[in-house]
């Protein structure tokens, strides 16, 4: 208990020293993280053995990485994006692999030995890529969701490579048997896993696989809304959230049990839910858990540094990391020009993906279990990879200091549409805030709908309208429903005081966005309008006086006449609100505010004078249009 | 009745003739012509641009806002397409509305006396069919006499409209930015009395042989 304690301590201290710093200097804080490990690691001794440890758990952060990035990503903008997962991806990881493969054997090693360390090197860095460019806001650009297709294909390929494997080695007596076992297509795939396959002929293994799959998709689709709207009509914050893990480890246990990727699978069970009410929800109840545990998996890398084997041969290990990283680089530009991305994202999408990646040495680990790479040539290899993740930040900042000003000198801003998260959030859709949905959605206007009721969600995505469950008053939701991107957020809740609350933080948090908001009385409208509301309206000012004109008709009033009226009400009303606030923000309090309450009584008076002694007054006003010549009128000759 | 162009006295002024265009179109997002004419109108100076459908669109007016523009300004121009062989509904109603008894009219001193007024419009019909021997039998000036009355009762000066013909086709002709450019310079002559108030009064169209009525530059 001391000891675990003694390094969370240690971990969570360095990190909370170590990114703050990098953040501030423009590093981006998986550099951060890195620098904090090696701080505690190799450098002050602080944490050893136990990183191992640590890092299985620090690998669940990808793990949930990934499951928030399927959530980000409809089936539909999937099937969009097949083209470029296999052509781009496909492409990259194959020519990646084999131009180092045909250096390698050029150089006089074994082919297989080659190919394998190709595989290794193809592979680039979920985990920092996908961190950074959403910290960059970079996810939206060409160049950032080319980027995604490959690191998406790699991570799918990596099952494939882990089967692959054991065909690499060289044929050695000692690695012979197990690569005629292998051969043999004796549970060839399964080779890395574990627990339920083990011992299953190839069609029963391919069985398993498929039917872990089918659960993940069909129990997603099915079972889990019905799950999630029962937890959530209990109101239960921290079980939602507990129901949220649960689902993610499930998954996640599910395939490792099967020989799976368990990332993979998380992946998939994002993207099942992507198209669910509950996305927004998800999403902010797992990024604070993913966001802890990618920094402590970075901790782990930075604190697995082998510093003696670093400083005795610098110059060699820098050499190699930086050929491989200007291997992979070119690479990735010749794939960028082929598939037509315009110069800055074909810049962004090199300098991204040129680093090797975390997956790279779980198929290090791998080859040396398998004999294909020998233990000594595998750590040197685990150092270039380690130190081209450590130079990728660097990277970052060369993009954004010398190629990302030049774009945006050169032909302005590029055009990306990047309001895809919807211009409008509206909080609240109840009758209210329906019908503005239903007016903006109409008029081909993006929204993002959020409310507390799931079955009131429920219904309306039968009824075909894209809403989200989730209490709007809770920050992290808001941001998760792209508040900082929007251009309007319309509270439409029925709760006062949280409508006020909201209004107050929208607009010290995102001071850009304008604000609309549903008042319940003049001073629920003034208490909005203080907390920073652009405009307020009374939820049922409008129809109130739409029944008194219908009450005029009725009377047999004519009905353009009735029309001129209530406009004139309307103006009237308008001058006294805002002729009042002033005198109600010096004290809201109206017992106590004087000059207020003599207003009131002035209103209150010119409206009776308006009933009573002079009806016509109101009236008067409206006439004042189309008054006719006077009778005798007509135009002199000068 | 002292119309004759030459002997008001804002002509004779020695500043700038401040001009206020009033802009009607009713659909502008499928506009060709108009929204772009509209657009250059803005970005001369010494111009006011009104868009009168974005500030009422319900038709309910400012009344008092819209005189002191009135008063604000030297010349006064409606803009709009020919609807009808007429304006948009809303320039109807803002003179029903705004031209009232005891200012512009019928009043000791006449809010808009000595100012100028003219029209900018498009029309879809070709030129040639606004004449006697066309389909429309009438000549633009001829169908917008009820206007050019109007600015006669309220002391203004009438100059003839400033008219686009085939304006369905303008853009597919090639025809559009030089109307725009005959357009702004018409504005500046205007604004700096370089325009030949006289030598335009009588003209069918205000953009006939505009070298011979603008003076210098
Ligand atoms: C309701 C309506 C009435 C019209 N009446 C006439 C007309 O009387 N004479 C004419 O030449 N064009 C008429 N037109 C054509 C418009 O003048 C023409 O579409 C307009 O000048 C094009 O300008 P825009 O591209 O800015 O809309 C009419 C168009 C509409 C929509």
């Amino acid at each position: 208990m001391e000891g675990m304690l003694f390094h969370a301590f240690v971990y969570l201290a360095a990190a909370v020293v170590a990114v703050p710093v990098a953040h501030r200097l423009g590093l981006g804080s998986v550099l951060g993280y890195l620098i904090a490990g090696i701080l505690i690691g190799p450098v002050l001794g602080l944490v050893g053995a136990e990183t191992k440890d640590i890092q299985q758990v620090a690998e669940f952060g990808v793990v949930l990485m990934l499951f928030l990035v399927g959530l980000e990503l409809e089936p539909k903008l999937l099937w969009q994006m097949r083209g470029r997962l296999l052509g781009l991806g496909g492409l990259q990881v194959g020519l990646t692999a084999l131009a180092i493969a045909a250096l390698a054997f050029s150089l006089g090693l074994y082919w297989g030995l080659g190919l394998a360390v190709g595989l290794v090197f193809a592979m680039s860095s979920t985990a920092i890529v996908i961190q950074t460019l959403s910290e960059k806001g970079l996810t939206k650009t060409e160049g950032g969701r080319a980027s995604f297709a490959v690191l998406l294909f790699q991570d799918i390929s990596v099952i494939a490579v882990l089967a692959l494997i054991p065909f690499l080695a060289q044929p050695e007596p000692l690695a012979l048997a197990a690569w005629l076992s292998a051969a043999a297509g004796d549970n060839s795939a399964a080779q890395g896993a574990a627990g339920l396959v083990a011992g299953l002929p190839n069609w029963g293994y391919a069985l398993v696989v498929l039917g872990a799959v089918a659960t993940v998709v069909l129990g997603g689709h099915y079972l889990s809304r019905p799950l999630f709207r029962y937890i959530a009509e209990s109101r239960l914050r921290e079980v939602f959230t507990a129901s949220a893990l649960l689902l993610v480890v499930g998954t996640a246990l599910l395939m490792t049990l099967v020989g799976l990727s368990p990332a993979l699978g998380t992946f998939l069970a994002g993207v099942i839910l992507a198209t669910s009410e509950f996305r927004h929800e998800l999403r902010s109840d797992i990024e604070p858990f993913k966001g802890i545990l990618m920094g402590i998996f970075f901790i782990t890398v930075g604190a697995g540094i082998d510093l003696p084997l670093l400083f005795g041969d610098f110059a060699t290990l820098l050499g190699l990391t930086l050929g491989v990283m200007g291997l992979k680089a070119l690479v990735l530009l010749a794939l960028a020009r082929l598939f037509r991305l315009r110069a800055g994202d074909r810049w962004l999408f090199a300098l991204s993906l040129a680093q090797a990646g975390e997956f790279g040495f779980v198929l290090l680990g791998f080859c040396v279990q398998n004999g294909v790479v020998p233990t000594g040539l595998a750590r040197t290899l685990s150092l270039v990879v380690a130190l081209s993740m450590l130079l990728t930040p660097a990277l970052f900042i060369l993009y954004d200091r010398l190629i990302a000003p030049r774009l945006r000198n050169g032909k302005g801003p590029a055009p990306d549409t990047i309001e895809e998260e919807g211009t409008v959030v509206i909080a609240g859709i109840g009758r209210f805030g329906q019908i503005v949905n239903r007016l903006l959605v109409a008029a081909g206007i993006e929204t993002v709908v959020l409310d507390h009721r799931a079955d009131q969600i429920d219904l309306l995505r039968k009824l075909g309208i894209k809403s989200y469950y989730g209490d709007a008053s809770r920050p992290d939701l808001l941001h998760a429903a792209g508040l900082a991107r929007a251009r309007l957020f319309i509270v439409a809740i029925d709760d006062r005081d949280r409508a006020v609350e909201m209004v107050d933080y929208c607009r010290r948090t995102y001071p850009q966005v304008r604000i609309l908001a549903r008042a319940y009385d003049v001073g629920h409208l003034y208490l909005l309008k203080q907390a920073g509301a652009d405009l307020a309206v009374r939820e049922v000012f409008d129809t109130s006086l739409g029944l008194g004109a219908a009450a005029l008709r009725e009377l047999g009033m004519h009905p353009y006449k009735v029309e001129r009226m209530t406009r004139a009400f309307r103006r009237h009303e308008a001058a006294g609100l805002a002729g009042m606030y002033d005198l109600w923000d010096q004290d809201p309090d109206i017992a106590r505010n004087l000059a207020l309450q003599a207003r009131i009584r002035e209103h209150v008076g010119t409206l009776q004078d308006a009933l009573n002694s002079d009806r016509m007054q109101l009236h008067d006003r409206t006439e004042r249009g189309w008054t006719p010549p006077s009778r005798g009128f007509s135009r002199e000759p000068d | 009745m002292s119309n004759a162009p030459g002997s008001t006295k804002v002509d004779e002024a020695v500043g700038r003739r401040r001009i206020l265009v009033l802009f009607a179109h009713p659909s502008l997002e499928r506009s060709e012509v108009n929204g772009p004419l509209a657009a250059a109108t803005a970005r001369v100076e010494g111009v006011t641009l009104v868009d009168l459908y974005a500030e009422y669109p319900t038709f309910d007016f400012n009344v008092d806002l819209e005189q002191e523009r009135l008063l604000a300004h030297d010349a006064l121009c409606f803009m709009y397409p020919l609807y009808w062989y007429s304006t948009p509904a809303i320039l109807k109603e803002w003179q029903d509305l705004v031209l009232e008894r005891g200012f512009a009219y019928d009043a000791a001193a006449p809010a808009l006396q000595g100012k100028v007024f003219f029209n900018a419009l498009t029309a879809g019909g070709p030129e040639a069919a606004y004449c006697a021997a066309g389909y429309n039998h009438l000549t633009i000036r001829e169908l917008l006499s009820p206007l050019e009355q109007m600015s006669r009762l309220c002391g203004m000066v009438f100059l003839p409209p400033f008219a686009l013909f085939g304006a369905r086709t303008a853009v597919e002709d090639g025809r559009l930015a030089g109307h725009i450019a005959d357009w702004v310079r018409v504005l500046e002559a205007l604004r700096d009395h370089r325009l030949d108030l006289a030598a335009a009064a009588p003209r069918t169209k205000l953009n006939a042989d505009l070298d011979a009525i603008i003076r210098g530059a």
